[in-house]
């Protein structure tokens, strides 16, 4: 369990979830709306009164991109111009969209990934540096 | 809710000037920048005293990061002898130096100055590709950059939503890319001042020098369907989809209206500047259009009164191609969806009845990312006062022009338009 002090919806706090293979949303006590990743400020109406929510994980893709010229981050896990890998938004079945990097998809044809695909979320563990990191990630179903 | 603005009084320019943009291994940033300035004061039909300009605003987006370098305001106004004049630097990632012509607006129109030197510089050679990649997603979100987002990815994500909400296709992009080569090629101060025929002839001529096989291209698109020749960066973004990396500068001299006539009898008047700000990808209600565009362009279109069937010439912030289709539609010159029909079509071409990016765009003109912004009003300038050469529009009564300037992945944006009387 997390301990987190009231008024935390950060980016940290947002990674510390992933690591324990949460996806959380912030949900606006005031008018409802959710935001993700997790963030102080209602961005519908400015209330400073959220509370945490987990999604459930399900969505669609609705946009990607296959990258072969990648930053150095992913350069480090192997990814190259022989080996792209796919980033995408996904919008989950709570109606909130997130970025993600993408897989189980056919990255050799790029053309024929399609928007509307279902995905579920997968935690990716990586080691950068001396650091263990936890990305988020859908897999397409 | 958007009100409606208006400016204390009226703001006209009365001179512009550029370096040619490219990479310059062995050159500083500031002399760029004092070419630019020395071009400005000979573009002033009647002449300039320098000593009469009040300020600086100066864009920069990269220095600090590429040649560890900040604080370019006071940097930039003693190498051209402003010194102790007020000197600030402004900062909107590629919209910087439309900022800094925004502020000088604002400066001027309140009252305060008189005469105000806007415009902007940036230095990105200096250091490797992967190097410049990292200084450049400085501008995009970090959530974003963190599941492997690049720069060209984000805007490959934004082509892969148009194409499948409008059935748009590649070959689309490619419209733009020929488009602005053709216009490119009769731009002296373009990096890349060839059209794509003129690039490939030259591969051809030099696999016959070399004695290697001649590549078979029919035509462009063939040219830009051969990833050998045109290789995928962040699919559907291929490399002659993206702008160059460069470095450059450019300035405008800006007066209050009533003071225009004492330095050209062809002032362009500012009768319309907006600006907006925009959220990440999967922030965003929809990922067809930039938020920050529409927002900046009713702004200026409600200041001037004018429609955008009344923008006659523009140029739009064609950081990658998709990027064009979506501004065309966003200040409201095709509907949305329509864009890439009429790129399509030749409606944007140079002889056609909406050109677009008669410079070449960021594609072949370069984006040294501070100096764009007034490099692209530097293009309207030239233009509504004839001064395009081989690439004037053939418009009959050319007066009205205006630059759509993007920061980031549509963090900013700016939409600027200029009337010649």
């Amino acid at each position: 369990m997390i301990s987190m002090a009231e008024n935390e919806f950060s980016s940290s706090v947002h990674n510390r979830f992933l690591a324990e293979k949460k996806l959380m949303g912030a949900k606006c006590k005031r008018c409802g709306a959710i935001s993700l990743p997790l963030r102080p400020i209602c961005p519908k109406c400015n209330a400073s009164e959220m509370e945490v929510v987990e999604m459930n994980g399900r969505g669609k893709l609705v946009a990607y991109t296959v990258i072969s010229v990648g930053p150095p981050m992913m350069i480090e896990e192997g990814f190259d111009r022989e080996h792209p890998y796919c980033s995408g938004i996904v919008e989950l079945e709570e109606g909130v969209r997130i970025p993600g990097r993408i897989v189980g998809v056919n990255v050799a044809k790029p053309d024929q990934i399609k928007i509307g695909t279902p995905v579920t979320v997968e935690y990716q563990e990586r080691v950068h540096g001396e650091e263990k990191r936890t990305f988020l990630a859908f897999r397409a179903v | 809710m958007q009100k409606r603005r208006k400016l204390g009084r009226g703001v006209a320019v009365v001179g512009a000037g550029m370096s040619k943009f490219g990479m310059y291994k062995d050159k500083d940033s500031k002399y760029l920048f004092a070419e630019a300035f020395n071009e400005m004061l000979s573009s002033v039909d009647k002449g300039v005293d320098p000593n009469d300009i009040d300020a600086l605003y100066l864009g920069n987006f990269t220095n600090d990061f590429f040649i560890n370098q900040g604080h370019w305001g006071p940097i930039i106004s003693d190498l051209i002898g402003l010194t102790p004049k007020p000197s600030t630097r402004t900062e909107g990632a590629c919209a910087a130096s439309a900022l800094a012509f925004r502020e000088g607006v604002f400066a001027i129109a309140s009252g305060f100055y008189d005469m105000v030197l806007v415009g902007g510089v940036e230095e990105m050679s200096k250091r490797s590709t992967e190097e410049v990649a990292e200084g450049l997603a400085m501008a995009a979100i970090p959530y974003e950059k963190r599941v492997g987002f690049t720069f060209p990815g984000v805007f490959g994500a934004t082509a892969t939503a148009y194409f499948a909400k409008y059935g748009a296709t590649r070959e689309h992009l490619m419209n733009v890319t020929i488009k602005s080569h053709n216009n490119a090629r009769f731009n002296p101060k373009a990096q890349f001042n060839a059209s794509i025929r003129d690039i490939m002839d030259q591969r051809i001529k030099r696999c016959k020098e070399r004695g290697e096989p001649v590549p078979a291209w029919r035509d462009e698109k063939e040219f830009l369907r051969d990833i050998a020749a045109n290789p995928v960066v962040a699919w559907p973004m291929h490399l002659y989809d993206c702008c160059p990396i460069s470095d450059g500068a450019s300035c405008m001299l800006l007066v209050a209206e009533e003071m225009a006539k004492n330095f050209t009898d062809n002032p362009l008047y500012v009768v319309g500047i907006g600006q907006g700000s925009g959220k990440g990808m999967h922030a965003k209600d929809e990922l067809t259009y930039f938020e920050a565009t529409r927002y900046a362009a009713k702004e200026a279109y409600e200041l001037s009164g004018l429609k955008p069937e009344d923008i006659q010439i523009a140029e739009v912030h064609d950081c990658f191609s998709i990027a064009e289709l979506i501004h065309i539609e966003d200040l409201g010159f095709f509907k949305p969806g329509e864009g890439y029909k009429a790129v399509e079509e030749g409606l944007t071409r140079l002889d056609g009845p909406k050109p677009i990016n008669t410079s070449g765009g960021l594609k072949c003109k370069g984006h040294p990312v501070g100096a764009t912004g007034t490099g692209q009003l530097l293009e309207i300038w030239k233009q509504l006062r004839g001064e395009a050469g081989e690439r004037q529009v053939p418009i009959k009564d050319l007066r009205i022009g205006a630059a759509h300037n993007l920061g980031g992945t549509g963090g900013t944006c700016t939409f600027t338009i200029l009337e010649k009387r």
